[in-house]
Parts: C-alpha cells; structure tokens; sequence
C-alpha cells in the first residue's frame, strides 16, 4: 500500500530542473530511504511534499487524497512531519518550549490556556528522554550542539505523533553510537506504525534501517527496492560516479 | 536503564542555571512596583509631577501593548501611532457628538477606543502582514502617514488642521491629574495582565516560535497568519486606550499629534532599552524613560532645545543599552551563576559543561 | 490641456523627487538601512542652498559644488559615528538611530533658523518658458536638468566602475563580498554620503520652490518612504519610475480634483498596488527569509 505518492512532479529554479517529472509511491507503515547524488532533488521533494515550495506541475497525495501545494500548515495536520536537512528548531525558545511548540491543540479555549499543560509536559519530557536531551529541557535551545538540535528537531516531530515522518540527512553531524540510537527509535515508532521517509547519505544507516530504498537522479526517479538489490543495481552506481546515463529517464 | 543514561548527551552538562529569577523574587517585585505606583500620586500630589506620572502611564500602556504584537512576534511595527490617533480621535469624535461632559464618563470611552483600533487593525495588518521584515518595518510607517494625511484632509469629521477640543473635567487643583493618573495605571496592569497571559499560554508560544522562524512554526502547524493578526490586534486595542486616555487629558486631538511619528519611535525605543520580547522591558523602558524625557520637555521648554536633548538621549541609550536592560542585567546575573556552578563542577569533575559561552546572552525575563 | 500640463509638472517635479529617493533606497540597497532621517537632511540641504544665497549670494545650483560635498561629508561621518558601532537588531537599530539623529538635526535647524517658513527666492524662480499654452518654469527645468545629470552620474557609477562593481557585490552578498576583500565599511560609508548628497539636491530644488521649515521634514520623509516603497525597496529605477508617478498622479488629480487629494490618492494607488505586489514594483522577492 502507498501512503505518498508523487506523480511527474516538476519543479525548476531558474534554468536548474531540481524535480524533473519525478514519480514515486512510497510504502505506507514501512521505512522508506530515498538516496541519490548532491543535488539530485531529495531535499526539493521533501519540500514540495511539505507545501515549503510549490510545484509548477505534477501530484502530490496522501493515501490517495490529493495534497498538492497543501501549505505546511494544512500538511502536518494530514500528518506529515518532517526534519530540515540543516536544522530548524526555535532557537531563542527553550528545550522543553521547542518540543511544546508542535504538540497540537484545537479551539480557542485550549490555545489561551498555560503552553505546559500536565499532560502534555509528561510526554514531552518522554520524547525528550528518547533522545537524551532531557537533562537539557530547560536550556535555550540555541546554546546546544549541531548534533544535540538535530535530535531536538526529530524529538518534537515526534511529539505531535504524525502518522508519516520525512527526515532530511538525519545521521549528519550525529555520533555513531547516537544514531544506533537513533535507529532504534525510529524502528520503535515504525512498529506503532508510523511511515518513514529519509533521505540519507550515511549508506550503511540506510541499508540497516529501510524496508525500501528509492534512488533519485537529476530530478526524477531512477530506480527503486529492497536494499541488496539497490545496493547491487549498476545503475546507481554510475549515478553516483557521475556518467549519468541515465538522462531524463 | 533509560535512554537518558545511555545517550552520551549533555552528559556533562552541570546543573541547570535558570534564566529568570525564582518565582517570589518576581512576583515580590511586581507587588512592590505596584505598591510604590500606587502610593507615588499620594506622597508627590505636586500637578507637575504627577502629570508627568499620567504620561508615563499612557506610554506605560502603549509599550506593552506594543510589546504583545512586535516583542513576542518579532514583526517590528514602527506604525501604532495609526491606532495611538484613532484612540485619540475615537473618544474626541464620540464625546463631541454625543455632547458628554468632561469628567468620569469619559473613561468609559476607553474601551470603545480600544475596540475601534483593534477593529482598524484587521484590515490594515491583513495588507501589512504580508511583507516582512524592513518593508514591513517602513510599510507600517506608511500607514500611519496616510491615516495622519486623512486626519487632515478628511475635514468634515476631524476638522483638518484645526483640531478637535474636548470638554475639560471640572477638577481643580492637585486632584486634576489623579483620575487620569489612576484610570490610566488601571489600563496599564489590564495591559500587563493580557501580557503575562499571552506570554505563558499556548498561542503565545506559538507567537515566539514565529519570532524565531515563521516558516518553520507553519510547518508545525500553527496558524501564522491568524497568530500574527490577533497579536496585532491586541496590540491595537492597548495603543488605542493610551491614546483614548491622551485625548480627555490634553484636551485637544489635532493630526500632527495624534499620528505622530515621534511616538511611534518613542514607544520602540522604550521597549528596545527595557528589553524586547519580555514581561518586565516595557515597563522598566517606559518608568524610566518618559520621565526622564518630561523632565527634559520641562527643564527645556524651547522645543528646539527639548529636541536636541531629547535625541541625545536616544543615541547615548541606543549605544549604551543596545540589549535592552533587562536582558543586559539578567545575562550579567546568570554568567556569575553559571561561573559559580561551573567552578563548584570543577572541583568535583573537571568536564565540559555542554553549553556555549554565550548561554547568558539570551535570558529572558 | 490642464491635464496636459499637469502631466508635465508631474514629470518635472518628480525628477528632484527621484535624487531625493535615490538617496534613500540606495543606502537601503546597499547597508540595509532605512535612513529614517532623509526627510531632515532634505531640509538641511536646502537651508545650505539658502544660507549660501542669502548670505553670500550664491547662485543655489552654483552653491551645490559647495554643499553637495559637505553633506557628503555629513553622510560619511554619520556612518562612522552612529551606524558603524551597532553591533545587533541592525535594521531596526539603524532605523531608531537614524531618527534619532534626525531629531538632532531639527533640533539645531529649529535653533539657528526659528520656525519662520523661508525659500530661496531667486532671479529666475518665478519666470517661465511658454510653448504653446503649455508653461515650464524655469526653475524645474533647471532641476530636471540637474537631476538628469547627477542621476545618469550616479548610473555611471554603479555600471561603468570597479566601485560601483563592488558596491553591488555588496548589496547582493555582503558576507560574500567582505569574503572576497572588499571593504564593507568604506563602501557603506561612501553609499550613506552619496545619499545624503543626493538629498541636498533635491533639498536645493525643493527649498526653492517651496516655503519651509524644519518640521517639513516629515511630510518630506513620509514621501520618500512612500515612493521608495512603491518601487520597490532597494530599486533605483524603481524609485525614479515611482517618484515620477507620484507626481503625476498628484497634480493630475489636483485639476481634476481638489489638490487636498492629490497625495491621498497617490497613497490609495500605493495600497492597490502593495495588495497585489507586496515586493512594490521593481522590488527583487516577496518575502525575505527570516
Ligand atoms: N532555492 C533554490 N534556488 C535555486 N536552485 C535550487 C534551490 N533549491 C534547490 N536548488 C537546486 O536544485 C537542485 C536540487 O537540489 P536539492 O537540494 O533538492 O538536492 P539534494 O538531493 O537534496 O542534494 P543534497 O544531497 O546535497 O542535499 C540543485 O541543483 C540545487 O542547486
Ligand atoms: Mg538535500
């Protein structure tokens, strides 16, 4: 079953096609890896799929349901979170405030109550502690490390229990020990059921990790499988080295 | 065996130093601040002085409420003038026509003013939010210049350059400032309440997540628009009371006056030297400031001398206090925490403590 | 044929209008500064122009070679003094500063020159060229010259010379271009003093066609804002196609009209347009990233 697919999506900055006519159905509930060369539109994706940017043409749905152009607003209520490959957390805000700012809440009355709700404080704390940043809630969040607001922007995408996470380079600037850490979170929310998507350049973390694994090359998809068959395809490995046969496939 | 003992995060990290004082310190400092605002008419009831008391207290209003939309938002409006004139005008137009007396009643006006700006603002903030930063910044002055340019032109309601007279109250003697002076703390602690409120809930979080990167608060699925717009709006309301308490107590609204560029820059400038985005700035900016101002308004009754001094002043506290002094002294109180803490680590564990120098920089209060 | 006429001193007007935005959204372009005293050096230029002519009898446009180099000085000191040391918030920081050494400024023009509105009443202010029934008053047919001049000048220095190369490396990328060797601090403070020059122009002009004083320098500045704005902010030719504009809406609805209305209506089209292009006309994106 597929939880987003993206129909020949095109989407150019200038003279540069970042998304040539880009086509792929990523599986629902399983952990998706999405490799491909600098510059072979990973990061365009994601930011198309998550209203960031808007598509000159192509589709974007979600279990079906067309969300094309969706403003990110309206995509993380569908439930769809996503990690920026350089991190965005809020960084005059505390730890705590950072992982506060997603959990969602509807309706006036509940927005004009207290940020720091009980209940909401408890799982907070939880997620915190997942990525061992609990320690750190009440410092601002801006005084932490590369790698410590990588796992703060992962720990509040996760607060507000989205059903599909997109992760841009998640193991970039992570200790190794960390992201076996890492990993082992998001099998965990994988077996409640949660759908990964994760673009990674790291390629045993996304051999170890992903059901699937989709390759991208100039803007479109160029292949995509189980792990050992992408690994052994030869034509990512020339996309990699940069012959680039594979022109407007 | 959490995840906490196993991740190598923060491992080091030393106690945590708060950022704030604790709790009994501030709320003791806000009662005392209260007590001696309070009391201040009372033991000074000199009309100069407490005069000088009742426009502190309306820059006192419209600071905070300033702070609400460009403090938390991080949008800085150098414009709310436009909703300081429709105040003005609101309660002059309204006392006119409906033939009222000076006195009590008319702080009943206040919160039709309020509510007036706050309806103005939609409109206005919906064109205005879509532009950031700078010509956001200069849009807002734009704004306000036309509104002035309406107030002149539009002569039939405002009277143009004539200006409007207002009933005066039949108070005499030291007793005269005082009901303006007390109605107008009253307003200023309503503005403060809203502020607090604002600052701990869930919208208001909302608001300072903006501040620190809009596009990224979107994609969490706050409502950016809609947060921004009601910020303004409250803002509105509070800048539109100062100015519907300026009206009664000048006695006069004229355009040059009630959009008056000079206190939309006023009104920042206080904020920028309490410090922005906090509880405690404004209020500190606007005690602190506008007296020191009347003072020199007073002392150099020649407007061209009160200007030169006026504009000094402004350059020195720019340069000298460009933080803000509430962050200034809070990140001064904290450093000499955290070296305390850090040499108290030392002797027991000599680790890196897991956070950057400058954590101090960034206190809030 | 009014509307004509209007038309023409619209356009004319408007060229001393343009230095005076030139100025402005020049050093907007290239420091990121809205010099929110504009309006006041204006006016300081056009007492200079004045004082020259009252006092020494210098022709104003003669006198320019006098004070078109002193405010440049002007500019150039402001820079080094009150916008160089700010260290953060820099665009709002400059802007309260710059406003407040604007109110300096009117504090001493108020001192030295009172509030009695003055002009620079010269020979040929109040004679005109008639062709047709049309009439050019010589006075902005000088200062239309004039603008020509400084501004295709000004063109020239940014398009045809390694100053003007760097300077726009400068607007650009300012990170990129201190990267490369290029002297931010020079630059910014050569920009500043070419916009303040720039204003004393355009103060020239517009204290010898109007009566003033110190305080209409804020009818002055909310102008400039607005027209800068329209163009487009940090866009020279959005400033010149804007000035130009303004104008002529303003006298055309004038005649039409009633001359109260004129400005208003430059204001109502400003919004129009902000509604559909918030960037203004010439302006480069819609929204900057925080
Ligand atoms: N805002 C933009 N303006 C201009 N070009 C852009 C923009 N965003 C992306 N591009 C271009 O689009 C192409 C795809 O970029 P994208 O960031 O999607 O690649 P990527 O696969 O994520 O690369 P990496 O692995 O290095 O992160 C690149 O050539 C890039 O230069
Ligand atoms: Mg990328």
């Amino acid at each position: 079953m597929s939880v987003i697919q993206v129909t020949d999506l095109k989407k150019s900055y200038g003279g540069i096609h970042a998304l040539s006519g880009c086509s792929m159905t990523f599986e629902d509930k399983a952990i998706n890896g999405l490799i491909g060369p600098n510059g072979s539109g990973k990061t365009t994706l994601f930011n198309v799929i998550t209203g960031y940017e808007t598509a000159d043409s192509g589709q974007v749905s979600l279990r079906g349901q067309d969300i094309t152009n969706a403003k990110p607003d309206e995509v993380f209520e569908q439930g769809i979170g996503r990690t920026f490959q350089i991190t965005r957390i809020f960084p005059r805000l505390t730890v705590l405030e950072n992982v506060h700012v997603a959990a969602q809440r509807q309706g006036f009355v509940a927005q004009a109550r207290g940020w720091d709700s009980a209940a909401e404080r408890e799982r907070a704390m939880e997620v915190l502690e997942f990525v061992g940043l609990a320690r750190l809630a009440p410092e601002i969040a801006g005084d932490l490390s590369y790698g410590q607001q990588k796992l703060l922007e992962f720990a509040f995408i996760t607060m507000a229990r989205p059903s599909v996470i997109l992760l841009d380079e998640p193991a970039g600037g992570v200790n190794p020990s960390l992201l076996r850490h890492i990993s082992d979170r998001i099998r965990a929310l994988n077996s409640e059921g949660v759908t990964f998507i994760i673009v990674e350049h790291d390629m045993e973390f996304v051999m170890r990790l992903c059901d699937q694994v989709l390759v991208m090359h100039q803007g479109s998809a160029l292949t995509s499988g189980p792990p050992e068959q992408v690994r052994s395809d030869p034509a990512v490995l020339e996309a990699y080295l940069g012959t680039g046969p594979k022109e407007g496939s | 065996m959490t995840a906490t003992e196993i991740a190598p995060v923060g491992a080091a990290s030393p106690q945590h130093v708060p950022y704030r004082p604790p709790r009994a310190v501030r709320y003791g400092a806000t009662a005392g601040l209260l007590v001696l605002l309070i009391a201040f008419p009372l033991v000074l009831p000199n009309p100069t002085v407490t005069s000088i008391g009742v426009f502190t207290m309306i820059y006192l209003i419209a600071a905070i409420g300033w702070n609400i939309f460009s403090g938390y938002s991080g949008y800085i409006s150098i414009g709310h003038a436009a909703y300081y004139g429709i105040g003005q005008y609101t309660v002059a137009l309204i006392t006119i026509h409906a033939h009222l007396p000076g006195g009590w009643g008319l702080f009943g006006l206040l919160p039709v003013a309020g509510v007036v700006s706050a309806l103005a603002s939609i409109p206005i903030g919906f064109l205005l939010l879509r532009v950031r930063r700078h010509t956001f910044i200069v849009l807002t002055i734009a704004i306000m210049f036309i509104l002035q340019l309406l107030a002149f032109n539009l002569t039939r309601f405002t009277n143009g350059s004539g200006g409007l007279t207002m009933p005066f109250p039949t108070w005499t003697g030291n007793f005269f400032n005082m009901p303006f002076y007390y109605v107008g703390l009253l307003a200023a602690v309503v503005a403060g309440a809203a502020a607090w409120w604002i600052r701990r809930s869930k919208y208001g979080l909302g608001l300072f997540a903006i501040r620190d990167d809009e596009e990224r608060a979107r994609g969490l699925g706050i409502k950016v628009t809609r947060s921004k717009l009601i910020a303004y709006a409250a803002s509105a309301f509070f800048v539109g009371i100062a100015g519907g308490l300026y009206a009664p107590f000048v006695g006069s609204v004229y355009p040059q006056f009630a959009f008056d560029p000079t206190f939309d820059l006023a009104v920042a400038v206080l904020v920028f030297v309490g410090g922005i985005g906090t509880l405690s700035g404004p209020v500190l900016g606007a005690l602190v400031l506008i007296p020191l101002q009347q003072y020199f308004y007073l002392q150099f009754g020649n407007a061209n001398l009160y200007l030169i001094a006026y504009g000094v002043l402004f350059i020195l506290i720019l340069r000298l206090l460009p933080g803000g002094i509430v962050p200034g002294v809070t990140s001064a109180w904290r450093a000499r925490l955290v070296a305390r803490a850090r040499a108290r680590q030392e002797d027991t564990r000599p680790e890196d403590t897991g956070l950057k120098d400058d954590a101090g920089q960034k206190g809030r209060a | 044929m009014l509307i004509l006429q209007a038309i023409i001193d619209g356009i004319l007007i408007g060229g001393f209008y343009a230095l005076m935005a030139a100025g402005l959204t020049l050093v907007f372009g290239v420091m990121e500064i809205v010099n929110f005293a504009q309006g006041i050096l204006v006016v300081l230029g056009a007492y200079l122009s004045y004082a020259l002519y009252s006092h020494l009898h210098i022709d104003p446009f003669l006198g320019l070679l006098i004070t078109l180099p002193a405010m440049f000085l002007v500019g150039v000191v402001i820079y080094w003094t009150m916008i160089k040391p700010i260290r953060r918030d820099r665009v709002i920081m400059s802007l309260l500063t710059m406003f407040a050494v604007g109110t300096v400024i009117e504090g001493i023009l108020d001192l030295i020159f009172t509030s009695n509105l003055v002009q620079t009443t010269t020979s040929y202010v109040n004679s005109s060229v008639q062709i047709g029934s049309l009439i050019f008053p010589e006075i902005y047919l000088y200062s239309f010259a004039m603008a020509v001049v400084l501004l295709s000048a000004l063109y020239w220095l940014l398009y045809r010379t390694k100053f003007g190369r760097n300077l726009r490396a400068a607007m650009q990328n300012p990170t990129a271009a201190r990267m490369v060797g290029i002297d931010i601090d020079r630059i910014s403070a050569f920009t500043l003093g070419i916009g303040v020059s720039l204003a004393a122009a355009g103060g020239m002009v517009f204290g010898s066609t109007n009566s003033f004083d110190a305080a209409s320098s804020y009818d002055l500045i909310s102008r400039l804002l607005a027209i800068v704005i329209f163009g487009g902010f940090g866009s020279l030719s959005g400033a010149l196609v804007a000035s130009i504009v303004m104008l002529v809406i303003e006298d055309v609805v004038a005649v039409v009209w009633s001359p109260t209305w004129g400005q208003t209506t430059f204001y109502l089209v400003l919004i129009l347009v902000l509604l559909v292009r918030p960037q203004g006309l010439f302006g480069r994106t819609a929204v900057r990233a925080q």
